[in-house]
């Protein structure tokens, strides 16, 4: 169909770079779900006032653009003298990058809660553990799971911004592969192509748990 | 024995209970009227440790509920309380609603914890609500279930709250089908409510509550037959 010098050995660069991709998204994510679930509850048990100094943190980690905040940290542990390759640097900023927008979804998932609802699971004597276990963790998590699918997509296609401190992944991958074949549509159409592999088992994901919770609420 | 002891409680500056004196005695049914904001709700919150108070005492069989040395899940395993408003776990089945807390606060074993929630919601007519959702159930229903599900923990007691009055006047009966047919068993129990042809048939007492005060108490033959607070006839009076 194509009349393409695309070789085997350039295919499984660009699959090296997908497989990139996916490390850094999927420890962020994971970094900061845990993270930003362990300061969105800390955010409602503190109440709006007292949770102001995490609050300001995070609003720093969200409006500061991705891209700096990477170039940033990347010269911070230079200088710091940490010693930390860009993988992990990457990853550091990402997983807080996340965490910010996590935390907002979790204390949003838990305020939707009704507090009626709580107190008739504390009324029959659940401790407060029990109640956030069995109560309001399953119904915040029905509440918060498009926001969070929103916030994995999202933080995979930011995940392109570590190119700048070097890290080779899909799309930097890509342009590589542009430059030394001249072939910008094509391989950018692959690249898209792969990006939309990963993304949509993650969407499925999301519509399939939403289906399955729905006819309970 | 449920003993209240001059009661004091406030939201911020707002004074809701202004010295609260009630004892209620193992097997009793007690019923409280009054009007809105008057603080009957805030008095059953208080009961069970859901509130703190400003002053006074509230014990119960003796422990002191607002003592900082008193374990309240513990002792809210003895206290049901049922609300106003629907309060189903909307995603668990009316079994698991039941079943969650006998098995998660007592420790029961499933198969203990499922038949004590099939015996408790029989007893309150949804034996074949079982598997279902709460959102697939009226309200009257939902309601029962907050009761099987409160009666699960086996309470002494069982506080009521309103828990008729977000019901269409056609689901009325079944719930308070339900509260008679408890306070026949012996159950004791505080009931606030606006259904004073209830209060009248089932209660030992009736209390009126008037702005935080509990401004009169007895029997119900008192009380509706021959009220001595200006308040409690002008309330009644109101709502007839
Ligand atoms: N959590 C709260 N914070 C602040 N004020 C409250 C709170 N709960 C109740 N109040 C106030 O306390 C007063 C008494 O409320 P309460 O709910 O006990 O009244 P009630 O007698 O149950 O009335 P109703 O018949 O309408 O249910 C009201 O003025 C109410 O606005
Ligand atoms: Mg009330």
């Amino acid at each position: 169909m194509f009349d393409t010098s695309l070789s085997w050995g350039d295919i499984v660069f660009l699959a090296q770079g997908a497989g990139m991709t996916l490390a850094v998204t999927a420890v962020s994510v994971i970094a900061g779900t845990i993270l930003g679930i362990f300061c969105g509850v800390i955010r409602v048990q503190l109440g709006p006032y007292w949770s102001i100094p995490l609050t300001f943190v995070l609003d720093i980690f969200r409006s500061v653009p991705l891209l700096i905040q990477l170039v940033l940290a990347n010269a911070f542990q230079s200088i710091a003298k940490l010693g930390w390759p860009p993988f992990t640097t990457s990853c550091v900023v990402l997983s807080l990058y996340t965490a910010a927008y996590c935390t907002e979804i979790v204390r949003g998932g838990i305020d939707a809660v009704p507090l009626t609802t709580r107190r008739a699971g504390r009324s029959l004597g659940l401790s407060w553990w029990q109640d956030m276990r069995f109560i309001v963790a399953p119904l915040a998590t029905r509440v918060s799971l498009p926001s969070w699918i929103g916030l994995t997509l999202g933080v995979m296609k930011d995940s392109a911004l570590v190119l700048w401190l070097g890290l080779i992944e899909l799309l930097r991958a890509s342009q590589i592969l542009v430059t030394r074949l001249q072939e910008p549509l094509f391989i950018l159409l692959i690249c898209g192509a792969i990006y939309f592999l990963i993304s949509f088992p993650i969407a499925r994901l999301g519509g399939y748990l939403e289906k399955r919770w729905s006819p309970n609420d | 024995m449920i003993e209240i002891e001059s009661v004091h409680k406030s939201f911020g500056k707002l004074e809701v209970l202004k010295g609260i004196n009630l004892t209620v005695n193992k097997g009793e049914v007690v019923s409280i009227i009054g009007g809105s904001g008057s603080g009957k709700s805030t008095l059953l919150t208080c009961i069970n440790g859901l509130e703190p108070i400003n002053s006074g005492k509230i014990k119960i069989d003796g422990t002191e509920v607002h003592a900082k040395s008193t374990d309240l899940n513990k002792l809210r395993q003895k206290i049901g309380i049922v609300f106003q408003q629907w309060n189903a776990f909307p995603h668990l089945t009316v079994l698991e609603n039941v079943m969650l807390a006998p098995r998660k606060v007592l420790g029961m074993a499933k198969s203990d914890a499922e038949a004590i929630a099939v015996k408790n919601l029989t007893h309150v007519g949804l034996a074949e609500k079982l598997s279902v959702y709460p959102n697939r159930m009226s309200g009257g229903q939902q309601q029962r279930m907050a009761i099987a599900r409160a009666l699960a923990m086996s309470p002494k007691y069982m506080l009521f709250d309103e828990v008729t009055s977000a019901l269409d006047p056609m689901l009325v009966g079944e719930v308070l089908d339900t509260l008679k047919m408890l306070a026949e068993e012996g159950m004791t129990m505080i009931c606030v409510t606006h259904e004073m042809a209830f209060a009248r048939d089932v209660s030992d007492r009736v209390a009126f509550f008037h702005q935080g005060v509990m401004a009169e108490i007895g029997t119900p033959e008192q009380l509706f037959g021959a009220p001595q607070n200006p308040e409690t006839q002008k309330f009644l009076a109101s709502i007839r």
